[in-house]
């Protein structure tokens, strides 16, 4: 990465009015500068909006402030509330105000609301529990919120959305003056996102200043007042959103130091004969099965073609291609799958690959790698025949085939050895696609192939994306980002509710046109 | 990302020394500290350690704990363990002496009906944890009774044998020396194999350096590498010629070998054992990668249930008879002997080589703590002092790095 872009000036010179001022921090580990002479000011009652590549530094950054690594483990000064502030753990960043949401909730799903809210801060006298308390507190607190759920509600029977909110009581239980909130509109759909930021508004009108941290560029110029963006561990900009008028591509020039003039690459493309049809596709849910979740779908993907399906969150989409995928999800499966014509058996997950299939999760921490494995390992996992004879592995041939692809898709690791668990998101997520260009498909399931991966990695996900069309596969790639579908698709169908509900050449599609067609299917 | 030259990336490991001895502390320190531990007790007892009687009872005395081993190090990277090896073993021996004693059938018949007996009772337990999805811990700790139980059932309280000598030879016999009194009071022959099969390992190792340098892998300075074969080999050729003064190589000892060499070489080389390696360290991520992970849990416990049939049959030779006591904790110096060996409790994580090196660890203590005349009492409180405290190491470095 070429960095073209020179440091603006250094923030945070004693602007008057800021409840904190992170100054000069640098924070190495063995190898790496995670953090060099980084500057951070936030005004007091603000929104101010963290930007950056992943592995730019910002979570490291976070982590510094809230005392996850303690003081004496980086250098620099941290001024909160005009005092110098040296934070031994979280315990003590909480006891002033300052509360970090992660981007993995922290909530213990078989307790309730409630319960979540005060877990180690319970109201209690002598060990003893006052559950009034607790409930009456809880209800105020879940009313601030805008959370209608009872306090005694488990965790694990709320939706990811109402999670985060609850996340949120909880820090205002804690007397928040600043909050931290990693990636938190990451897994919410756009309706619960809105809330979400809305309530954070309506915190910055009760003077409770905010940290976002999001790769979610349109959201963060809904809401920010400041945008500091942070680029290989050193501040590079710091924007006033109300000083300038700042648009995406105005952060992105500064994220990755250069101009993305199209954040979609553009591709020419080459349509043939449908290579893969699916028929009245019909799935019931994995547990209840007596709940139809896939509810007679047709598909089909023509050889060379990027298709594209989008949908709300729990349209189905997931589900679709798990169930197609050896029967990955769900029971009582009915329905045809067909590559080139004919039919296939895709009863296993064995047998869908040995048909050409690949599926790339949406979740490739939990499903899609061995994050304690290295990278060869994780590459050639899929298909382990390719690189041994009669069922003894050849190191060479696997080392060879694994370092092919870290040319071909840019895995930047110090070598194929690295532990998997220690590469950023967008290049995990090149490690699986690896995986399945290894096991050589025709049709390649894309879920959410772009999922929490900074702007950078993206293009270079769709310009793998383009060059497998190129070559003749067929892919499927499903996703909750419009623009990107709209980007990289050359035809998109709108899910919604376990059914096709409409489905457009990408020309003649937009944004209105897909929220259209699935506020149309719920009239019906 | 900077620039480095792609050539010395692809590489990647530290060439320095510094950095491969702590890139591989672990591998070494627990070979290392066998030794010191041997050197330890060789000392304390004024030698009486390495004698080659001593050192054949050794071998005797640890053969069932190291061969039941190798089936827990593939359990336990798969992700579960097996409590119930223990009753197995000893139920296993307890059918044997009862078919071969009291219904007087033929050594051989028993010999592959145990075995079989073994491995049904492995599948049987894991058919619940693979296919049910029952914690292992519960299913093998309800093993664990049944099969105590049902040891004390059929032998109905007693001891049954003695053995035909056939039999017993599985577990006391040695290797007839075909060189015999080619010197006086050696076994020639046993010497002889001593010495070709540290000629192989040797070759095998720089056959292997040597794979690793066309691919611009030997990561492995050339100074340890040298070392590392030299001591291998004094340690082979020292042990062959102790072992060939005094009675020859044990039988049990040339199938304890040759399953250990077996189950390296299917963990670190066959496609089967990298699936149980995936399937430790992220079963829903193999499964989707098309592995038949629900299967492969199946096996691994069929084949613990094997191996442990096979401990119970040579346990059961070496005491000459099948007692209703026999196997009991034997589970425990078994998953010892694995964490020991640097197994990780969630799966994934694991070594052949570590679980061996670990059931002789284990075994060199209870051995030099007895000849030394130490209470049962403080040798369980040191034994399990030392696996505390090589789980701890083992930790304590990671976290470092």
């Amino acid at each position: 990465m070429q960095h073209t872009l020179e440091p603006a000036a250094q923030p945070g010179n004693n602007l008057a009015g800021n409840i904190l001022e992170m100054r000069g921090i640098t924070k190495t580990f063995p190898g790496v500068n995670a953090l060099s002479n980084v500057n951070l000011a936030v005004r007091a009652g603000e929104i101010h909006a963290v930007v950056g590549e992943n592995g730019a530094g910002k979570s490291t950054l976070m982590k510094v402030l809230s005392g996850v690594y303690p003081h004496g483990d980086y250098s620099g000064e941290i001024y909160y509330q005009g005092q110098e502030c040296k934070f031994r753990d979280i315990a003590d960043s909480e006891k002033v105000g300052i509360i970090i949401i992660h981007q993995e909730l922290a909530l213990v799903p078989l307790l309730s609301i409630a319960e979540n809210i005060f877990l180690g801060n319970e109201p209690a006298k002598n060990g003893i529990i006052d559950w009034h308390a607790t409930f009456s507190r809880t209800r105020d607190l879940l009313k601030k919120v805008g959370l209608k759920e009872s306090p005694n509600t488990l965790i694990t029977d709320i939706g990811v959305g109402k999670q985060q909110l609850v996340e949120i009581a909880k820090a205002l239980s804690k007397e928040v003056k600043l909050l931290i909130l990693d990636e938190p509109t990451a897994s919410l759909n756009e309706s619960d996102s809105d809330a979400l930021l809305a309530l954070l508004r309506e915190f910055r009108a009760h003077g409770i200043s905010s940290i976002l941290i999001s790769h979610k560029l349109n959201e963060i110029l809904k809401v920010a007042d400041t945008v500091t963006v942070l680029r290989d561990g050193a501040t590079v900009d710091r924007l006033d959103c109300h000083a300038e008028r700042i648009d995406e591509g105005r952060i992105i020039k500064s994220m990755v130091g250069r101009e993305l003039a199209d954040r979609y690459p553009k591709r020419t493309p080459r349509i043939g004969e449908p290579i893969f049809e699916v028929k009245n596709w019909v799935v019931y849910h994995k547990e209840h099965a007596d709940r139809q979740m896939i509810k007679g779908i047709d598909l089909n993907v023509r050889k060379g073609e990027v298709v594209g399906i989008a949908g709300l969150m729990g349209s189905g989409r997931t589900e679709l291609a798990m169930s197609i995928f050896g029967r990955s999800y769900g029971q009582r499966i009915s329905g045809q799958v067909k590559l080139h014509g004919k039919e296939v058996d895709v009863g296993t997950i064995q047998k869908a690959m040995d048909a050409g299939i690949a599926y790339v999760t949406e979740d490739r921490k939990n499903f899609g790698l061995v994050l304690i494995d290295d990278i060869k390992r994780n590459i050639t996992l899929a298909n382990l025949a390719g690189v041994s004879r009669n069922a003894i592995i050849d190191d060479g041939k696997e080392l060879t085939v694994a370092n092919k692809y870290r040319r071909d898709l840019n895995i930047r690791c110090s070598s194929v050895f690295q532990q998997a668990v220690n590469l950023s998101g967008g290049n995990q997520q090149k490690v699986v696609l690896s995986k399945w260009l290894f096991s050589g498909p025709e049709i390649l399931i894309l879920d959410e192939p772009t999922r929490g991966i900074d702007v950078g990695a993206k293009y270079e996900i769709y310009t793998i994306i383009n060059k497998l069309a190129e070559e003749g596969k067929g892919i499927v790639v499903i996703s909750s980002e419009m623009p990107e579908l709209l980007g990289i698709s050359d035809r998109i169908y709108v899910m919604n509710e376990g059914r096709m509900v409409g489905e457009m050449p990408t020309r003649e599609a937009s944004q209105e046109k897909i929220m259209h067609a699935i506020m149309k299917s719920w009239e019906n | 990302m900077t620039q480095q030259t792609a050539a010395a990336d692809e590489l990647g490991h530290h060439r320095s020394l510094a950095g491969f001895i702590k890139n591989n502390i672990r591998e070494y320190g627990m070979l290392l500290s066998l030794i010191a531990i041997m050197a330890f007790f060789q000392y304390m007892t004024n030698g009486t350690l390495l004698k080659p009687l001593n050192l054949t009872n050794l071998i005797l005395q640890n053969s069932y704990i190291v061969i039941m081993a190798l089936g827990m190090m593939l359990i336990i990277v798969a992700g579960h363990i097996d409590l119930s090896v223990g009753s197995v073993c000893g139920f296993v021996g307890a059918v044997a002496a009862v078919l071969i004693v009291q219904f007087h059938i033929h050594y051989i018949p028993v010999t592959i009906f145990c075995l079989a007996l073994g491995a049904a009772i492995g599948a049987v337990q894991g058919y619940f944890v693979a296919f049910w999805k029952i914690p292992a811990f519960i299913v093998t700790l309800a093993g664990m009774l049944v099969f105590k139980g049902l040891a004390l059932y059929i032998l109905k309280g007693q001891s049954v044998g003695p053995f035909p000598v056939p039999f017993q030879r599985l577990s006391s016999g040695f290797l007839p020396d075909a060189l015999a009194g080619a010197v006086e009071a050696f076994n020639s022959t046993s010497f002889v194999i001593g010495l070709a099969v540290t000629a192989l390992v040797i070759y095998f190792n720089v056959k292997e350096r040597r794979g690793q340098q066309e691919h611009g892998l030997a990561e492995e300075p050339f100074v340890f590498f040298l070392g590392r074969n030299i001591l291998v080999a004094a340690g082979f050729i020292l042990f062959s010629y102790l072992m060939a003064s005094y009675k020859g190589l044990p039988n049990v000892l040339i199938v304890m070998f040759a399953l250990i060499v077996l189950y390296a070489f299917v963990t670190s080389s066959t496609t089967i054992g990298r699936r149980i390696y995936a399937l430790g360290g992220n079963e829903k991520a193999a499964r989707l990668s098309g592995i038949k992970t629900h299967r492969l849990t199946f096996y691994t416990f069929m084949n613990m249930g094997l191996l442990a049939g096979l401990a119970g049959l040579i346990f059961a030779a070496r005491l000459n008879t099948a007692t209703p006591k026999a196997g009991l904790g034997f589970e425990l110096d078994v998953i010892a002997a694995c964490f020991i060996g640097g197994a990780s409790a969630s799966g994934g994580v694991g070594k052949v080589v570590g679980a061996v090196i670990g059931a002789f660890v284990m075994g060199v203590m209870n051995n030099g703590m007895s000849i030394l005349g130490v209470g049962i009492d403080l040798q369980q409180v040191i034994k399990g002092l030392v696996l505390l405290a090589a789980v701890f190491l083992d930790v304590y470095y990671k976290n470092k790095a």
